[in-house]
């Protein structure tokens, strides 16, 4: 069993934060959140997947906020391989393998959001198999003008505060939302700045260790999530770690199902930098502040309209806008190679793949790409197309 | 192999596909604008209002897949860097352009002027058209129709659609023919629409009979063809409907089962199966024979209402044109949720008095094959029938097995006899 470390007053160093984000991100039994609602009598927990879900709903509601990426590489999946046919990626047969060996038995509510068609169905056998737990498909519009998909989405998301209504037997206030709303945007910002203290110096913030900060802190109430943060900013800062003649690289294509830790460490043992990447997007989907006045429900349907990523599960609208999105961060990031790493079988990034590299060769970005499984455990071909990548960039580019 | 024996709605059907790829490619002598649209949940009689015609990229792999040309195809779309991983129709679409873009006929099809991304069911239509909007830089439409999670649909959805339909895709349909919307024409290839699915769902109930005269998955595919595609809204589709409710009812007066592509009647029925998913269009006709030649007919089948659930009681409606036309993308089968889909075909076995549901999971499709473990074991349970299941794709040879199909499909029969007997010794 995991420690639960109290981070009002506990950890300081990277290595001590890092370490309670690792224990976080590998208890399958998920204690912190079972903990987090057994310390009051009433509280709910709403899992939520990948890739967007707004967060500040379920916390407005008093509900913990639960990201569940699948089962990752410890864990066999026995169960969840006889609900679905052979070709198809592995989040939703371990999502189910932890449904059904009841490691998500104190999950009250459960959000799918829109990502692709399995995850799509994935929900509606959530409503049959699990027929006690509310359970939600939640659709975000492909449509991005205020009047059209705006009004679809504000109804949607007004549905969605009623479903947590109901499942918690309290009301929602407005400004119930604008506090959550501002405890995110802190999150965000926060988020934010541990992403662009990694691009400048990314040495001193190695991508395994920001992915694993931001995993655990889709765990975490936000508020402790918010002191994690800025803990590991002042800590990583202030830590001497040895500049290595790296390769800085974006890593696209894995927003849904999430490459195995290892395989996140082979590309940094390979020889680059990650400066960039959309792993689990969830907290960094919404690109600047949601505002905190106004009608809280139009306020988090215009971010959404107006100021989120550009990603595989939304539509483009305009083609000369296709990839743009990639472009600019790369070059914010100022990365120096693509690598498209995909999980095998996910139309979202694999449809979405000849686009977005037809982009970045016009654009002059180098890039690889190659495909991955939560569980994958061969991580040397995948340490040497990384090297060989950072090689080539290093020589030619 | 000798010559496949059709019906004569089969002839006649093949008559209109044929007179449809003519003017798609005349398009440049006749002046007519194309567009490309998707077989679920597409707006055909909105297209005819303004008289546009209805090029559909699935129906296009379909006949290459039926035609044997798209392996190839798919090669040439993997060689230029699409996935194995992902929709074979895609790469079936996007291979065909690779290699020339020629359409049944042998005449190269013109680029569409417009890409009407009706986007009901599939996540995957939503790529497949970014993708061809990159090749063909003409306008794209998008109508995006929310799924029905909740296994019903609201007020907030349809308003969403219907409002798309006014502010995005009438004006953007005016601009690219330059004819103004008309919402009587609209009405009128509504009207028609009703008519000829009246004759639709008459024929596919007909397989509640014993011996069913119809073929719902095999011969389903072409009872659906006119209606899901480019001619629903259309006189044509009147006539042939009508004709093809003459056929059938030919077959129940004599007591005849469908003919099969030998040129049988096939009565002499042993199972009566409820199939969920695509059939496989590589092979397709060795496919259908292993059915009929175990004596198995298809009663209902779930592929046969993607294009809409008539028989559930849809029918589009002239009096409220625009409302119809999104309760029909929201009701497309693919649109509906798992518990509704299980719903269904319980249904099916149940009111088909069917021996069980056999499912073909598609390898590219995950629309429909996300979950079919799930849904076999549900309808199993729920009903006593037993299920069986089997793995084939749509037009990638790669991926149809014929011995492996083969010995499942004989496993189940024998299932199925041993539950029969099973049941006999109980009674």
């Amino acid at each position: 069993m995991n420690a639960i470390v109290d981070t009002a007053t506990a950890p300081t160093s990277t290595a001590e934060i890092i370490a309670h984000c690792q224990a976080m991100f590998d208890d399958l039994d998920f204690t912190a959140a079972r903990a987090w609602k057994n310390a009051v009598p009433g509280r709910k927990v709403v899992g939520f997947l990948p890739v967007y879900a707004p967060l500040e709903l379920i916390h407005a509601a008093g509900c913990l906020p639960l990201g569940l990426f699948g089962g990752g590489d410890r864990m066999e999946v026995i169960h969840g391989d006889a609900y679905y046919q052979s070709y198809i990626c592995r989040i939703p047969r371990s999502t189910v393998e932890l449904g059904v060996t009841g490691r998500l038995d104190f999950v009250d509510g459960m959000i799918f959001p829109f990502v692709c068609d399995v995850i799509r169905n994935l929900s509606g056998m959530w409503k049959i198999m699990f027929p006690n737990v509310w359970s939600k498909f939640f659709d975000t519009p492909q449509n991005f003008d205020p009047e059209i998909g705006g009004r679809y989405y504000a109804a949607e998301l007004q549905e969605l505060r009623e479903g947590l209504q109901t499942l918690t037997g309290r009301t929602i206030s407005d400004d119930d939302i604008r506090r959550s709303i501002a405890l995110y945007n802190d999150n965000r910002r926060l988020v934010r700045a541990v992403y662009d203290f990694r691009a400048r110096t990314p040495w001193k913030a190695p991508t395994s260790e920001v992915y694993l900060l931001m995993r655990a802190g889709l765990m975490m109430d936000v508020e402790e999530h918010n002191r994690l943060l800025a803990a590991y900013l002042a800590a990583a800062d202030a830590e001497d770690r040895p500049k290595r003649d790296n390769v800085r690289i974006a890593v696209y294509g894995s927003f849904c199902e999430q490459p195995p830790l290892n395989l996140i460490k082979s590309v940094e043992m390979a020889g680059c930098y990650v400066v960039e990447d959309d792993y689990a997007l969830v907290n960094r989907f919404l690109t600047q502040d949601v505002p905190t006045d106004g009608d809280p429900i139009e306020a988090l349907a215009n971010a959404y309209l107006k100021h989120s990523v550009e990603t595989s599960c939304k539509y483009v609208p305009r083609e000369e806008d296709k990839g743009k999105f990639h472009i600019e961060q790369v070059k914010k990031a100022r990365a120096e190679g693509v690598i498209y790493a995909t999980p095998s079988f996910c139309d979202p990034a694999l449809l979405d793949r000849p686009m977005i590299c037809r982009r970045l060769t016009e654009a002059g970005i180098p890039h690889i790409a190659f495909k991955y499984a939560e569980n994958s455990g061969q991580m040397q071909p995948i340490r040497e197309q990384a090297g060989t990548f950072a090689d080539s960039i290093k020589l030619w580019s | 192999m000798s010559e496949v024996v059709k019906e004569p709605s089969m002839l006649l059907q093949k008559e209109m596909i044929a007179k449809n790829y003519d003017a798609i490619t005349s398009k440049h002598h006749t002046g007519r604008k194309v567009s490309s649209t998707f077989v679920p949940g597409n707006l055909n009689e909105l297209l005819l209002s303004f008289g546009i015609l209805n090029n559909l990229p699935e129906i296009n792999a379909i006949q290459n897949g039926m035609r044997k040309l798209s392996g190839d195809y798919i090669l040439e779309a993997e060689k230029s860097g699409h996935s194995e991983d992902v929709c074979t129709y895609v790469k079936a679409d996007i291979g065909m352009m690779g290699k020339g873009n020629v359409a049944p006929n042998g005449k190269p099809f013109p680029d569409p002027d417009v890409l009407l991304l009706s986007y009901t069911g599939c996540y995957t239509f939503m790529k497949w058209f970014e993708l061809l909007r990159e090749e063909y830089k003409c306008p794209t439409l998008m109508l995006h129709v929310p799924y029905e999670g909740d296994g019903h649909s609201t007020k907030n959805m349809r308003d969403y659609i219907v409002r798309q339909l006014k502010e995005v895709i009438i004006p953007g349909l005016e601009q690219v023919s330059g004819v103004k919307f008309d919402i009587d024409r609209l009405r009128e290839a509504l009207r028609n629409s009703a008519k000829a699915e009246d004759d639709l769902v008459w024929v596919l109930e007909q397989g509640k009979r014993t011996p069913s005269p119809i073929d719902a998955y095999f011969g389903g595919v072409y009872y659906i063809g006119p209606i899901f595609t480019a001619f629903r809204g259309t006189a044509e589709a009147i006539a042939y409907y009508q004709a093809l409710r003459q056929e059938v009812q030919a077959r129940v007066d004599a007591g005849q089962g469908p003919v099969t592509p030998d040129g049988s009647n096939f009565t002499d029925q042993k199972y009566r199966l409820v199939v969920e998913g695509p059939p496989n269009w590589t092979s397709f006709r060795e496919f259908w024979k292993m059915f009929y030649d175990e004596g198995a007919v298809v009663v209902a089948s779930s592929y046969t209402k993607v294009g809409g659930m008539y028989d559930l009681g849809f029918r589009h409606d002239p009096d409220h044109p625009l409302e119809s036309l999104a309760d029909y993308c929201l009701g497309c089968y693919t649109n509906r949720n798992l518990p509704t889909r299980v719903d269904i075909l319980t249904k099916y076995v149940e009111d088909y008095q069917a021996d069980g549901l056999l499912i073909n999971s598609i390898k590219s499709c995950n629309s429909f094959s996300a979950g079919q473990l799930m849904i076999m074991k549900e309808v199993e349970r729920r009903t006593g029938k037993p299920g069986a299941f089997i793995e084939t794709d749509l037009v990638d040879p790669r991926y149809f097995s014929a011995a492996n199909v083969k010995n499942r499909l004989e496993s189940y029969f024998q299932m199925i006899e041993q539950k029969r007997r099973g049941a006999a010794r109980a009674a």
